[in-house]
């Protein structure tokens, strides 16, 4: 029953944002909007519902599954991706390993620079 | 197929959704069994080999993609409250978020730039058409919102979806040794910038790492959503007027 209710929420959640990103009309996915309205009501409450956490460790440990069906749409491109790989290979590569590095380097920096040494240690003990 | 019988239960399959769903599952534990089995090797990613596994099984039988997403769609169908669902690890990590709340700011802003920035350049030098540097721009964010972009700058949708995935992989596979040789430790910036670069596909990766990566990278495909989804438009203008094609 925790799971029911819980994956009830979430859709409740994901149907409220989807609704609201059409009425105003905003570029936004609606399970997006969803995700930012269930945690302004998590940090309104307190604390997060059991059903809550059941339902989301259970659609959050296997993540990656829910890739697939569209990684599988793959074949239904092969021919343009074919005619075309050189450009599409060397800048999906490339383009994800410079934003990675360059993400974790700015981030790594401006902690240290903004938050201090401080933050680092607090969270090494976790 | 000779056997009338087997004909029969055939063409019942291949127009229910059961077999769609039913081969996705399947290929899916295989694929997560001998992930597992090769100690969590990230060149394993159970996305790649089940997605492989499938579009084998595909072209052998000659199914369709569109027969075989009749099924496939009850899995993808979830995405949509998986992606409501990152709030509650995000939550769970909310006193570390507010502490630091400006360098992930500074830091989601870089990745957005560079991720759609670098993706249009690069396809661009290497002589890919305007239609393809238009489809590769909003890889970096999750499928739906980078579908939507794509759309609105004169990519294609479909291919962009594809190229997300792609993308996704690429992260998930290179992340951690990436973070090894550029010498970055912190659980908080390998998960921003998984999230950023890498988006869900990058965050199943992290959640394998640690419950801190992967809130982090949740967070960071969240608000590299919305931002990309603010930003990409613009900065595809900002190329046409500084860099012709």
């Amino acid at each position: 029953m925790q799971f029911l209710n819980g994956i009830t929420l979430l859709l409740v959640y994901q149907l409220v944002g989807e609704v609201t990103v059409r009425l105003l009309g905003v570029p936004i996915p609606g399970p997006v909007l969803g995700m930012v309205m269930l945690f302004i009501t998590l940090w309104i409450r307190g604390s997060a519902p059991e059903s809550v956490e059941t339902a989301s460790t259970a659609l959050l440990s296997h993540l990656s599954l829910l890739f697939v069906p569209a990684g599988v749409g793959m074949m239904a491109h092969f021919s343009r991706i074919a005619d075309e790989w050189v450009p599409i290979t060397l800048a999906l590569l490339l383009s994800t390993v410079i934003t990675m590095v360059a993400t974790a380097l700015v981030m790594q920096l401006t902690t240290r620079w903004l938050v201090g040494p401080a933050a680092k240690e607090e969270q090494s003990h976790e | 197929m000779n056997d009338p019988g087997l004909k029969d239960i055939w063409v019942y399959l291949s127009a229910s959704p059961l077999l769609g769903l039913t081969i996705t599952l399947v290929a899916y534990g295989l694929a997560y069994r001998l992930y597992l089995r090769t100690n969590s090797n990230p060149l394993a990613n159970p996305v790649v080999t089940s997605v492989a596994m499938l579009i084998g099984l595909l072209l052998l039988t000659g199914t369709s993609y569109s027969d075989y997403f009749e099924g496939g769609q009850f899995v993808h169908f979830l995405l949509g409250p998986a992606t409501v669902a990152l709030a509650v690890p995000l939550y769970q990590q909310f006193s570390r978020l507010r502490q630091l709340w400006m360098p992930v700011t500074l830091s989601l802003l870089c990745g957005v730039v560079i991720a759609a920035g670098s993706s249009i350049w690069l396809a661009r030098i290497f002589g890919g058409s305007l239609e393809i540097q238009m489809s590769l721009a909003p890889k970096s964010a999750t499928a739906p919102v980078a579908m939507g972009i794509s759309e609105k700058i004169g990519g294609l949708p479909s291919l962009t979806a594809v190229l997300v995935v792609i993308t996704g992989i690429t992260g998930a596979v290179l992340g951690t040794k990436l973070f090894e040789w550029i010498r970055v430790k912190d659980d908080t910036a390998k998960g921003i910038a998984m999230g950023v670069a890498a988006h869900g596909i990058g965050t199943a990766r992290a959640f394998q790492v640690s419950n801190q990566m992967g809130a982090f990278s949740g967070l960071a495909m969240a608000l590299s959503a919305f931002a990309t989804a603010l930003l990409v438009p613009w900065l595809v203008d900002l190329f046409d007027a500084w860099i012709p094609a």
